[in-house]
């Protein structure tokens, strides 16, 4: 006797279409936490980042009708939640002043030049990746994280598919550069 | 030796370097990712590239898992605005087709089983009904033309025979547009279909010979009829 399976993505949205809560809170149980994380990394604030995620999920509530299933449903909330995300960014009017906080966010833990000094390249790392700018760390974490094809990256942020991968090339010489500042050589590039 | 993307001084990467962070995270085609596997194993430099890759692979998860979940407010708020949405009508059709859907699903194998035999039995017993009753109709029927000489054919049928052809319909005919044109002959489908010609009967009076070439040189020319022949 085989073990039942589990729904579907795809076939959560279609019970969700058809107004069933429970598959809605299946869903969300399912997506959350990621769709959280990539929000809070985007505003940067939690508070926003929680507000983000109830928009999201009631955004499928209410267009679960739409969806075609081109593309995977995790695809399809990381894209509305980024959308979500910066939307919440110009609210804020503070886009441009983001950019410049990424590098003076406080931080209660080591500044790159003194996780190098503990020669710990992985705490650097982690901490230069926070100092990305919102463009470079948005396509880090949807390849690295969220695991995001080139294909998925380009309709989510909605640029070329070459610009993805020429994107994710310039902020990995990004971070490099952040790596060597902070005295941390890696052998790259 | 030189990464496949310094190749040449001033260029940008190579397609293989680009695709480098996709061959760690395990998202290219099979192709792209053998290529990617023998540069790797010809290209020291480019295999120095991905271990760097791989690290920042490794810490970028690292990074995203030390962000914790949201509180459970985000979810009692969400439910909450789902709550206060007017309630979904489901379209009618969609909602019949899930209906009936749902209602073959919930019958057990079992219960399947004995409601298809049911039916079987049942569709036996309406044919043997048919059947009986068409026999006895045949009999009296066909008996006058050919026993009872006594009588003229002709009364036995009933006068003269309404006007009957032989026709094919365009293949792309729809159910509308046939039953359309029926009216507009006054015509019936008599009889199965036998290699897709139907036979129509005309009204119930009898026509000349003439008349019939005529009806059917008109229905000829319809556009969903691809065929017509008198016939008897």
């Amino acid at each position: 006797m085989s073990a039942p399976q589990a729904a579907s993505d795809e076939v959560l949205i279609a019970r969700i279409a058809q107004g069933d809560r429970l598959a809605m809170q299946v869903l969300y149980g399912r997506h959350h936490v990621r769709v959280f994380r990539f929000g809070l990394r985007l505003v940067r604030d939690e508070q926003v980042a929680e507000d983000l995620i109830s928009e999201v999920f009631l955004d499928v509530w209410r267009q679960a009708g739409k969806f075609e299933g081109r593309s995977a449903v995790s695809t399809w909330l990381l894209a509305i939640t980024r959308f979500k995300a910066l939307s919440a960014l110009r609210r804020r009017k503070d886009l441009e002043l983001e950019d410049e906080a990424a590098h003076a966010i406080e931080d209660t833990s080591d500044d790159p030049e003194v996780a190098a000094t503990k020669k710990d390249t992985s705490e650097a790392l982690r901490k230069c990746l926070g100092g990305l700018s919102a463009e470079h760390r948005e396509i880090v974490d949807l390849v690295y994280y969220h695991e995001k094809s080139v294909e998925e990256v380009a309709e989510i942020v909605g640029i070329p598919e070459n610009t993805v991968k020429t994107r994710l090339f310039y902020a990995r010489k990004k971070l490099a550069e952040l790596l060597r500042a902070a005295g941390v050589e890696r052998g790259w590039p | 030796m030189i990464a496949l993307g310094k190749k040449m001084l001033g260029e940008g990467p190579s397609e293989l370097e680009l695709l480098l962070p996709w061959h760690a995270t395990g998202r290219l085609s099979a192709g792209d990712a053998s290529r990617v596997e023998e540069a790797l194993a010809r290209d020291p430099a480019l295999a120095r590239q991905y271990a760097v890759i791989r690290e920042e692979y490794a810490e970028t998860i690292a990074l995203n898992e030390s962000l914790g979940a949201p509180s459970g407010r985000a979810m009692q708020r969400l439910f909450a605005a789902i709550d206060a949405e007017p309630e979904r009508q489901p379209p009618v059709t969609a909602g019949l087709g899930a209906r009936i859907s749902d209602f073959f699903s919930s019958l057990s194998p079992r219960t399947l089983a004995w409601s298809a035999t049911l039916g079987a039995i049942v569709l036996i017993a309406q044919a043997a009904v048919i059947g009986t009753v068409l026999m006895k109709n045949q009999s009296a029927t066909f008996r006058t033309a050919s026993l009872s000489m006594n009588e003229p054919v002709a009364r036995q049928l009933g006068g003269a025979a309404p006007p009957r052809a032989l026709v094919r319909f365009a293949p792309d005919a729809r159910v509308a547009d046939i039953t359309a044109l029926l009216d507009k002959y006054q015509a019936s489908i008599i009889g199965n279909a036998n290699g897709g010609m139907f036979r129509l009967q005309f009204g119930d009076q009898a026509m000349s010979k003439q008349d019939l070439t005529s009806l059917v040189n008109k229905l000829s020319s319809e556009k969903i009829v691809n065929l017509a022949v008198p016939a008897s």
